[in-house]
C-alpha cells in the first residue's frame, strides 16, 4: 500500500487514488473534481488539480473527509492558495498534498494547512519529515498559527 | 532603522541552517539541479555567465555602518574585493563560490542581513524613496510600512511559488522617487477627503518585455488593512496568473487580461474573507514599526546661518560648489542636508564599489550621518543627515578618495544593468556603452547645461536597467547573433510616469556615443528657456530626434 506522511507520522494510505477513467469512484476511492461534481450523494474524498480552485467545495466542507491537492510540477504554487482557502473556510478533514512537490516545500505546505504529504517518490518521506520543522517561528498568520508574529511578540 | 529582536534573528538563522542543508544535499547529488534552482534563487544565488552571483537584500535601501563594514569584509573574504549596487537597492557579489554561500549567509546574519527572496518567483525586496524620513516634500515616512511589508512577505508560505517575481514599492512624498508606477504593486501614502492618511494602491505596473504603467485598484485604503489587502491581491495573482509562458506571467498581464475592474472585483471578493482577520494591523504594531524610524538626535542649528556660510564656501571653491549643487539636497530639518555619493565615476561600472570605499563610506556615515547609509535605485549611496556646516569636511574626504563625482541627476549618472559582461540572460553588453558615453560627455559644463537627464541602459528585455522609464533608454538587442542597441526616448519614472518610445532601427555599439550626441544636440537646438530634455521631448515629439539621428552624414 502506498505510504504518506499524516500528522507528522508515516502511515499507509487508506484511500484508493483518484482515477479519471472510471465513471463512478468506488467506495473509499478519491474522486476527481469532475466525478465529484456529477456524483450524488457527493463522495467524501476529492482531488483538485492546478487550475481547479476549491470554490465548488466550499458549501460541502463538513461532508468531506479528504481533499487531495495534486502538484504535477513543484514550481506551480496554486495549490498553496487552495489549501489555505479551504482551511480558512473551515475545512477540518485531511488536506493532502500529492505528487511532485519537493521536500523543501513541506514546511510551507504545512503552514498553508496541509496535514498529509504523499510524495511521488516514497523514499523521500523520511527526509521530508525532517523538513517539516525547518522553522520554529513565522511572521505571518496561517492555518498552522492563526496569529501573526506581531500579535504574539513579547 | 529597524533592529532585529530574537524572533527576527531566529528566522534568519533558521533560514541559513535550512539553506546549508539544501546546499549540502545538492553537492551530494541528493537534490537535482532543477529542484535546487528555486531554493538557491530564493536565497539570492544565481548562476551567471562567469560564476555564481549572490544578491544580498538591503531592505528598502537602508544600512548601518556596521553592516556596510561587514559587506566590505565579505567582498574581501569571499569575492574579489568589490560589490555592486543594483537598481533594486540591493548588493550583488559577482564571484562567490556556491559551496561557501552558506558561510557567507551566516556571516551576514550576524549583522542582521540576509539574501532571502532577492530572486526567484516570490515577493522581492520592497523599495522606497532614498530620502524617506528627511525629504521636505514628504507626507509620511514610508519606511515603517516597508518594514511591515518586509516581515509579512518574508518566507510567506503561500506566495513562495508565484507565477513570476513580484515587486512592491512604497512612496510617501509628493515627488515619486520610488517608481511606484513601474511595480507589481505600488503603494502611495495619500490623505482622503477627511485628511486621514492611507494607501492608494496601484497594481500591474512593470517593465520587462511589456512595459505597463500601474492601474489604480484602490484609491484609498485604511492603513490597518494593508496586509490583508496585499494578501488578497497576491492570492488572486497566485491562482490566476499565467504559468504557461514566463513572458506573460507577471501580474500586469493578468490585470490587462481581466481588465482592471474585474481584477478589482476579484480582489475585493478575496479580501472579504481576509479583512478584519488577525492579519489586520494592530495599533501597537503600527506604533512599534514607527518607533524604529524616529528622527535621530538632530542638533538645533541656525539654518540660515549655515546656508550663508555654505554659500560663501561654494563661491570660494567652484569644485566644491559643483558638488554641493548636484550632490546635496534640502533636508526637512534646518541646518542639515542630504548627500548623494555618486557611484558613477567615469571608468567604473555604474554601481560598483570597492571594499575600501565601502569602509570609507561606513566611516563617513559614522562621522557625519548618524551611522546610516542608504542605497538608491539609481545605484548611488546617500548620507541622509549631514550638518550643512560639515559638508566641506565630508566632501574633502570623498574628493581625496575619488568619490565626489558631481553628477547626480545628470547624464553621466546613468542607471546600467551588469549586462553581457556578467549576466547570462543578456543580449548585449551594457557596461562598455555606459563607459563610452561617460567618456564622451565628461565635460561638466556641457553636462550641467543639458540639465537633469536620466539615461538608463539594460542588456536585455528583462529591463533591470529600467530603460523604458529613462528620459533616454538604451536596450541591448540581438540581431543575428550581433549585439545591437535600440534607443527609446521620453520615458519617465516620476508621478507623470511614461514609457519611452522607440526611436527607430537599432545601432552598433561604436555608434552609440554619436547617437546620444545627436539626440542631445537636437534637444539643445529646440529647447525653449528652462525646458528640460523631457519637457522639450514632450512638446516636440519624437520626429525631430528621429530625423537628426537617422540623417545621412553629408
Ligand atoms: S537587463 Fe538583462 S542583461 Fe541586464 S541584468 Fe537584467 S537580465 Fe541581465
Amino acid at each position: 500500500m502506498p505510504r504518506l506522511i499524516r500528522d507528522g507520522a508515516i502511515v499507509e494510505d487508506d484511500w484508493l487514488p483518484a482515477d479519471e477513467d472510471v465513471t463512478t469512484p468506488a467506495e473509499g476511492q478519491v474522486a476527481t473534481l469532475d466525478q465529484w461534481l456529477h456524483e450524488s450523494p457527493k463522495p467524501r474524498a476529492v482531488q483538485l488539480e492546478p487550475g481547479q480552485a476549491p470554490a465548488p467545495l466550499m458549501d460541502h466542507l463538513a461532508d468531506l473527509s479528504l481533499v487531495v491537492i495534486n502538484f504535477p510540477a513543484f514550481m506551480d504554487g496554486r495549490g498553496f492558495s487552495y489549501g489555505r482557502e479551504l482551511r480558512e473556510r473551515g475545512f477540518q478533514g485531511e488536506l493532502r498534498a500529492a505528487g511532485h512537490f519537493i521536500r523543501d516545500q513541506v514546511t510551507y505546505l504545512r503552514r498553508c494547512g496541509f496535514n498529509a504529504f504523499q510524495m511521488a517518490d516514497e523514499h523521500l518521506l523520511e527526509a521530508a519529515l525532517d523538513s517539516l520543522s525547518d522553522f520554529s517561528e513565522h511572521y505571518q498568520a496561517a492555518p498552522d498559527q492563526p496569529l501573526p508574529l506581531f500579535r504574539r511578540r513579547a | 532603522m529597524y533592529v532585529y529582536d530574537e524572533y527576527d534573528q531566529k528566522i534568519v538563522d533558521e533560514r541559513v541552517a535550512q539553506y546549508r542543508d539544501q546546499t549540502d544535499r545538492f553537492l551530494a547529488g541528493k537534490l537535482t539541479e532543477a529542484e535546487f534552482l528555486p531554493l538557491r534563487l530564493q536565497n539570492g544565488l544565481y548562476v551567471q555567465r562567469l560564476a555564481p552571483m549572490l544578491r544580498i537584500a538591503v531592505p528598502y535601501g537602508l544600512m548601518s555602518s556596521k553592516q556596510l563594514r561587514k559587506v566590505a569584509q565579505i567582498t574581501r573574504d569571499y569575492d574579489k574585493g568589490y560589490a555592486h549596487f543594483s537598481t533594486r537597492q540591493n548588493i550583488q557579489l559577482n564571484w562567490p563560490r556556491l559551496a561557501e554561500v552558506p558561510d557567507l549567509l551566516a556571516e551576514l546574519a550576524t549583522v542582521q542581513m540576509h539574501a532571502i527572496q532577492t530572486s526567484g518567483n516570490c515577493i522581492r525586496n520592497t523599495t522606497t524613496d532614498q530620502f524617506a524620513g528627511v525629504a521636505p516634500d514628504e507626507l509620511e515616512d514610508p519606511r515603517p510600512w516597508c518594514e511591515i511589508v518586509r516581515q509579512w512577505s518574508t518566507l510567506h508560505p503561500e506566495f513562495a511559488f508565484l507565477p513570476r517575481k513580484f515587486k512592491i514599492a512604497v512612496c510617501g512624498s509628493s515627488e515619486d522617487r520610488a517608481a511606484i508606477h513601474a511595480h507589481d504593486i505600488g503603494l502611495e501614502l495619500v490623505p482622503n477627503d477627511a485628511g486621514q492618511v492611507g494607501f492608494r494602491v496601484l497594481v500591474g505596473g512593470g517593465l520587462g518585455r511589456t512595459p505597463v504603467i500601474g492601474s489604480e485598484v484602490c484609491p484609498w485604503l485604511e492603513k490597518q488593512h494593508l496586509l490583508s489587502y496585499l494578501e488578497a491581491i497576491l492570492r488572486v495573482y497566485n491562482q490566476n496568473g499565467r504559468r504557461d509562458n514566463k513572458y506573460k506571467a507577471r501580474i500586469k498581464i493578468l490585470v490587462k487580461a481581466m481588465g482592471v475592474d474585474a481584477f478589482r472585483e476579484a480582489v475585493e471578493q478575496e479580501w472579504e474573507l481576509l479583512k478584519d482577520g488577525p492579519t489586520t494591523l494592530s495599533e501597537e504594531e503600527m506604533n512599534r514599526a514607527h518607533g524604529f524610524f524616529t528622527a535621530p538626535a538632530y542638533r538645533e542649528l541656525d539654518g540660515e546661518a549655515s546656508e550663508t556660510s555654505l554659500a560663501a564656501a561654494v563661491d570660494a571653491d567652484p569644485i566644491f560648489g559643483n558638488w554641493v549643487r548636484r550632490n546635496t539636497r534640502a533636508h526637512r530639518v534646518a541646518g542639515y542636508r542630504s548627500v548623494s555619493i555618486s557611484l558613477k565615476a567615469t571608468g567604473y561600472a555604474p554601481g560598483d564599489i570597492t571594499d575600501a570605499q565601502l569602509e570609507l563610506v561606513a566611516e563617513l556615515a559614522d562621522q557625519f550621518s548618524f551611522g546610516e547609509i542608504r542605497s538608491t535605485h539609481q545605484q548611488n549611496l546617500v548620507l541622509a543627515d549631514v550638518e550643512t556646516e560639515q559638508l566641506q569636511a565630508l566632501w574633502q574626504q570623498l574628493q581625496s578618495a575619488g568619490m565626489a563625482t558631481p553628477n547626480i541627476g545628470y547624464l553621466t549618472d546613468m542607471i546600467c544593468c551588469p549586462g553581457g559582461d556578467y549576466c547570462s540572460l543578456a543580449n548585449a553588453k551594457s557596461l562598455p556603452v555606459a563607459e563610452a558615453i561617460q567618456a564622451r560627455f565628461d565635460n561638466l559644463d556641457y553636462l550641467y547645461d543639458l540639465g537633469p537627464l536620466e539615461l538608463n541602459i539594460s542588456g536585455c528585455m528583462n529591463a533591470c536597467g529600467h530603460h523604458h522609464i529613462g528620459h533616454i533608454g538604451i536596450l541591448g538587442v540581438d540581431k543575428k547573433g550581433q549585439e545591437f542597441y535600440q534607443v527609446c526616448l521620453g520615458g519617465s519614472q516620476a508621478k507623470d510616469a511614461s514609457i519611452g518610445k522607440i526611436l527607430g532601427p537599432s545601432f552598433k555599439q561604436e555608434d552609440m556615443p554619436e547617437v546620444i550626441d545627436r539626440i542631445l544636440s537636437t534637444y539643445v537646438g529646440l529647447r525653449e528657456e528652462e525646458e528640460t530634455f523631457l519637457d522639450t521631448y514632450r512638446r516636440v515629439g519624437i520626429d525631430p530626434f528621429k530625423e537628426r539621428v537617422y540623417a545621412k552624414a553629408d
